[in-house]
């Protein structure tokens, strides 16, 4: 059994620091974000709400008509709780207005095409409301790509981004999330019966183990193997990570002139903030 | 001698001097209201830490208007700024430089530039190439930058070079999480470096970190003035803005080394000669001598005159 390192006190301290810090430095005072009724979304409203006030955060709910109707129920349940304003914005219509053009999109196309139509409401309401979007993707998801890229990988800033998900369950647990939100059984929710842990096959339990040997600990597969992790399994993670590097990193450019941006034209994000 | 000793731990704006040196004018007033003798500002504290490409943009020189500035400013307090020096022959160091009096007193140029991991410093730096213990008006003290500390030559020889007091200033980024931990791993190692140093040195160790988050990396703060008895003088809070004034006495260095001559014992010559026989001998050169074993590496020869700034 690997133990994952979870100081949630901690953690709470620094994400909410970094939220507040990353955030004002922009001269904006408030987050947007997507609140699905899952785990990691109800955390980062949550770490925003305690970094920033309840009225410095929006909530914006974006349901699909096969959305889980506890999916709902439960984003509701986080705004309800953290007191932080919420919106609806039904993706119904627009979704379906598409693929009545593409009748023979299969549940991938449709999943990833709901992900990026949330990833432009959230956007169109930082416009709006002024509020960096505040990003949920988690360390697990991240390094598995088990996320639609310029979907709800798309953020300003993400505080989740470098916990597993595991430590997401644990944080969301001592920061109040409502058990039955981190007890219940992760999915995207883009269509109906899909789970996690179902879709990638393993549980996050096994694979965070997995990957805070191998990516943390910088563990070698044969030390992987001999910690107890089938060969397979192990082959199978380290793929899904090189696979989905391209959803990690900035379109490649072609280089040409001396500086190129991100090769040899270097500067940090907060550039003179 | 008693000195008022000061940190100030803040957040830099990233690659904005103008914004950097007004902050600095701030804390400079605070010290003097405060009576403070002497003030510490965090490593680049006056440009912001992950500068990247902007370092030759926010480089200084002998002969830029903001050295004018902070040479004014030391009139009144003196104090240790980090910022990026400029060589004439234009070289980029991560420095540490002592103005006192109106005067640049002492320079230390980083030695080591972590270059691995979260870090890339020597893409962006020239390497400093001496440890010195300068003479101030308090008393002779020493400047080594963050990494630096991590390594113990560093300190070793500014402890033989007479340095009664180890003035630090830090960028130092919280990572690691460690369970049952009240703090991050990083700052633990610090914490446990700052009191080991200033017993076994007998010196004072005045360690300026910075705070704020840079591209989602946080700096812990934390600063801290250890005595030579590895008694914490002084803690400022962790990951948020402090000023610290604390009152040192530096014959608490006298008195430790009265009870524990340990630098008078030091033996030199022995450090020496087996450093010689270490450089020579590549069966003991596990640590700098190729994979294979084969290479020896090339020491440079120390160069005759020390190159001014």
């Amino acid at each position: 059994m690997v133990v994952i390192p979870t100081n949630t006190t901690l953690l709470r301290e620094i994400l909410t620091g970094f939220i507040r810090n990353e955030v004002q430095k922009t001269g904006l005072a408030r987050v947007v974000v997507g609140l699905s009724g899952g785990v990691d979304s109800a955390l980062s409203a949550m770490l925003a709400t305690e970094a920033l006030g309840p009225n410095n955060v929006l909530a914006v709910l974006m349901p699909y008509k096969t959305s889980h109707p506890d999916s709902q129920a439960h984003a509701e349940m986080i705004a309800r709780a953290s007191g932080i304003e919420t919106m609806f914005a039904d993706i119904t219509p627009q979704i379906d207005a598409y693929f009545e053009r593409f009748p023979d999109a299969d549940p991938r196309r449709r999943g990833n095409k709901m992900a990026r139509e949330r990833m432009t409401i959230l956007y169109d309401h930082s416009a709006r409301w002024s509020g960096l979007v505040l990003g949920t993707s988690n360390k697990t998801e991240l390094l598995l790509g088990y996320g639609t890229l310029h979907g709800d990988m798309a953020s300003a800033i993400n505080p989740l981004g470098d916990l597993y998900k595991t430590q997401v369950w644990a944080l969301a647990e001592a920061i109040g999330v409502p058990e039955v939100i981190v007890r219940k059984e992760p999915s995207a929710d883009l269509w109906v019966g899909q789970t996690d842990e179902g879709e990638l096959g393993f549980t996050y339990r096994e694979v965070d183990q997995l990957l805070y040997l191998m990516v943390d600990q910088r563990y070698t597969k044969p030390e992987l193997i001999t910690a107890g992790f089938p060969e397979r399994f192990v082959d199978d993670v380290a793929r899904r990570i090189m696979f989905s590097q391209f959803k990690r990193r900035l379109p490649v450019i072609a280089k040409v002139s001396q500086r190129t941006i991100d090769r040899d034209f270097r500067y940090s994000r907060d550039w003179g903030k | 001698m008693s000195i008022r000793v000061a940190i100030a731990q803040f957040n830099p704006k990233l690659g904005d001097l103008g914004a950097n040196l007004a902050l600095y004018e701030e804390r400079i007033r605070q010290g003097i209201k405060e009576r403070a003798d002497l003030l510490l500002f965090p490593e680049l504290s006056l440009t912001g830490y992950f500068l990247r490409d902007t370092v030759p943009s926010v480089a200084l020189t002998v002969k830029s208007p903001e050295m004018k500035t902070l040479k004014q400013l030391s009139r009144e307090l003196p104090f240790v700024a980090g910022m990026v020096e400029e060589s004439a022959d234009h070289r980029f160091f991560n420095s540490a430089v002592y103005f006192e009096d109106g005067e640049i007193q002492h320079v230390h140029r980083k030695v080591y530039l972590p270059t691995y991991g979260m870090f890339d410093e020597q893409r962006y730096f020239a390497r400093g190439d001496r440890v010195r213990a300068f003479d101030s008006k308090f008393g002779r003290f020493t400047l080594l930058i963050c990494e630096d500390l991590w390594h113990p030559s560093t300190i070793y020889l500014a402890a033989l070079d007479g340095a009664l007091a180890v003035l630090c200033p830090s960028a130092s980024p919280l990572r690691g999480i460690v369970d049952g931990q009240a703090q991050d791993d990083n700052a633990r190692y610090w914490e446990m470096i700052n009191r080991a140093y200033a017993e076994t040195y007998s010196v004072f160790m005045i360690y300026g970190n910075r705070c704020g988050f840079e591209d989602g990396v946080g700096f812990w703060g934390g600063s801290e003035i250890v005595d030579p008895f590895g008694q914490r003088l002084a803690k400022a809070a962790y990951y948020d803005e402090a000023f610290l004034v604390t009152e040192i006495s530096l014959e608490s260095v006298r008195r430790k080394r009265t009870m524990s001559p340990l630098l008078r014992d030091e033996d030199l010559d022995l450090t020496i000669n087996e450093l010689m026989r270490i450089r020579e001998r590549p069966a003991a050169l596990k640590v700098v001598q190729g994979y294979k074993g084969t290479k020896v590496r090339e020491f440079k020869k120390p160069k005759a005159k020390p190159r001014k700034l």
